[in-house]
């Protein structure tokens, strides 16, 4: 083995994202910086897709035809891929729709009384500011559910959470946050949010939305219990999340969704269920799509997630470099590129994100604005909205340029440029 | 150019310079409208007199400039008209700005909001353009459906109807 880190070659890998050639608004070359929201697939992804449709299409875990066992064969390869790249067994990667189905799985059974560690009134259930409504919600709506409190980590100016804001107590069940924000780029120190969580006996629910798509992560390493992701965020289609759960804990934990696939014996007045991960995957899954995102992750394999996360390191850098030189551009999030993803927001004195945005989708620049679905961040932050832009393995430093520029014209567009 | 067209003086100049924002006494009415996909959000009040015209419309809220000076824009074309002009100009208006830039629109009917046209063709700002608007229509039929209610019911006191949201 040698130490080297894998350098990547950006121009080869847009020569698989065939998305990347095309234009918009009348020429302007497309400079995608919205991977956050939804990454664009490399042609290897859409080929495993199609591969798998024109030969060996059929209804997985069912049926005794080849077709059968050869779809099921993809299909459980994809999942021994997955979990190879999170550092985890295949039988402790569930299949769901999206993130947002695997965090409810999660928060669902926390109110279920057939789980051992499910929350009643007493129990607290700890959060973070820095949450995607995705991870707010569901746990809102379990504590309505059950009685239990919601509390959660306050964040600092920077947007990181500030571990100094609360402290957990035994009543603590349950702590879930966020890898890496998908509004402030900040990347949580996750060893230690565990370790506090493991002091008081609480399970711990990561999600990696944001984090595996662009670093090495190892869930088994990093010592949590549950961990979702999304399939279109990391160069995979859509229609597929994933639920990690170690494996005893997935034992213990009841049925979400019920149905056919999941169970293990039914009569007219019980049933008993099938053992992970079959239990949680009730009907016919998603097959081409789970092909696809195992195709995905051999993808960035191939690459190396080092050189990935190295790639993206510069660009993020750039970006704050770039965007923070500009009078009147403030980063919302820290500025320091350390512990920091790819996820760049800023506000422009004087413009509105929104119409930062439209400027931006003029000179070809696609970014996110709005509140990125992390309202309550936003009210925190004191900030209606912010425009952001993010980064994925395909984007290019003439790219960040590009995004310089384009913030450039909004302020002269808008008559607030520095004079 | 295309953003010239989309971001005219006029609205530059509404987003600047809004009229008759601030919230005012007295209201038949108060609405609050956000569009969820952005956060942007609006308060609006709707008084309409005796004679029912509508005698007022504030307003307060945060947003882009589009949503700033639409609603900006709306005050100045319906304070003053009878209810019944109000909504007809509200509905001419919501057609220009839902037609994908097929409707040209009525200048006689929504004044400065015929800048707004270039809107029409970005859908994703639509919601935009439309949110002080549906708030105003939101508020008229509150306070008239209150008051269909206060006839039927022969009810005549003399509360001013106001509701929260």
């Amino acid at each position: 083995m040698t130490a080297v880190p894998r350098t990547l070659d950006v121009a080869r890998i847009r020569a698989d994202f065939p998305i990347l050639n095309r234009t918009v608004r009348d020429g302007k070359p497309l400079v995608y910086l919205d991977s956050g929201a939804t990454s664009q697939r490399p042609l290897a992804v859409l080929d495993a897709e199609r591969e798998f449709l024109t030969h060996t299409n059929a209804a997985v875990h069912r049926g005794a035809h080849q077709l059968a066992e050869e779809a099921t064969d993809a299909y459980e390869g994809a999942r021994a891929d997955i979990a190879r790249f999170v550092g985890v067994e295949a039988n402790e990667i569930v299949f769901t729709k999206n993130a947002t189905e695997s965090l409810n799985l999660v928060t669902y059974s926390f109110s279920d009384d057939r789980f051992p560690y499910h929350v009643g009134p007493g129990d607290e259930i700890v959060i973070t500011e820095l949450e995607h409504h995705a991870n707010l919600v569901p746990w809102q709506e379990l504590a309505r559910r059950t009685g239990a409190t919601l509390k959660w980590y306050g964040i600092t100016d920077d947007g990181r959470i500030d571990l100094d804001s609360l402290e957990l107590s035994p009543a603590t069940k349950v702590v879930a946050f966020t890898h890496q924000s998908n509004v402030t780029g900040a990347v949580a120190d996750v060893p230690e949010m565990v370790r506090r969580a493991k002091a008081v006996g609480a399970l711990v629910v990561l999600d990696a939305c944001q984090s595996v798509p662009h670093m090495p992560v190892n869930f088994r390493e990093l010592g949590i219990d549950f961990a979702a992701f999304s399939g279109h965020k990391m160069l995979g289609p859509s229609g597929v999340g994933v639920l990690y759960g170690r494996y005893a804990l997935l034992e213990e934990t009841p049925p979400f969704i019920t149905g056919g696939s999941m169970i293990e014996t039914v009569t007219m007045e019980a049933t008993t269920y099938a053992a992970p991960p079959q239990r949680f995957e009730a009907g016919v899954p998603m097959t081409s799509q789970v092909v696809g995102l195992g195709a995905a992750v051999r993808y960035l394999e191939a690459i190396g997630m080092d050189a990935v996360a190295a790639h993206e390191h510069t660009l993020v850098g750039a970006a704050l470099e770039g965007l923070g030189a500009i009078d009147g551009v403030h980063i919302v999030g820290p500025t320091e590129n350390v512990d920091r993803g790819g996820a760049v927001s800023f506000v422009v004195d004087g413009i509105h994100p929104h119409d930062v945005g439209q400027i931006l989708d003029d000179e070809g620049v696609a970014i996110r604005v709005g509140h990125h679905c992390a309202w309550p961040l936003m009210r925190r932050l004191g900030v209606p909205a912010t425009a952001r832009a993010s980064f994925a393995v395909y984007n290019t430093l003439d790219e960040v340029e590009a995004l310089v520029a384009a913030v450039r014209k909004a302020q002269k567009f808008f008559g607030v440029a520095d004079r | 150019m295309r953003m010239e067209q989309m971001y005219q003086e006029v609205i530059l100049d509404h987003y600047k310079h809004p009229h008759h924002r601030g919230l005012r006494e007295p209201f038949g009415a108060e609405v609050h409208h956000v569009n969820p996909t952005c956060g942007d959000e609006v308060t609006l009040r709707v008084h309409i007199d005796d004679n029912g015209d509508v005698a007022d419309v504030s307003y307060d809220g945060q947003g882009c400039s589009i949503s700033q000076a639409a609603t900006s824009i709306l005050t100045d074309q319906v304070i003053g008209q009878p209810v019944q002009q109000a909504l007809k100009v509200v509905d001419s208006y919501s057609e220009m700005i839902s037609s994908r830039g097929t409707v040209e629109g009525d200048e006689d009917m929504i004044g400065d909001g015929i800048a707004l046209a270039g809107v029409s063709k970005y859908p994703a700002r639509v919601k935009c353009a439309l949110l002080g608007w549906m708030a105003f229509k939101d508020a008229v039929v509150r306070i008239t459906s209150a008051e269909e209610t206060k006839r039927t019911m022969g009810n005549r006191s003399a509360g001013n109807g106001e509701r929260h949201d």
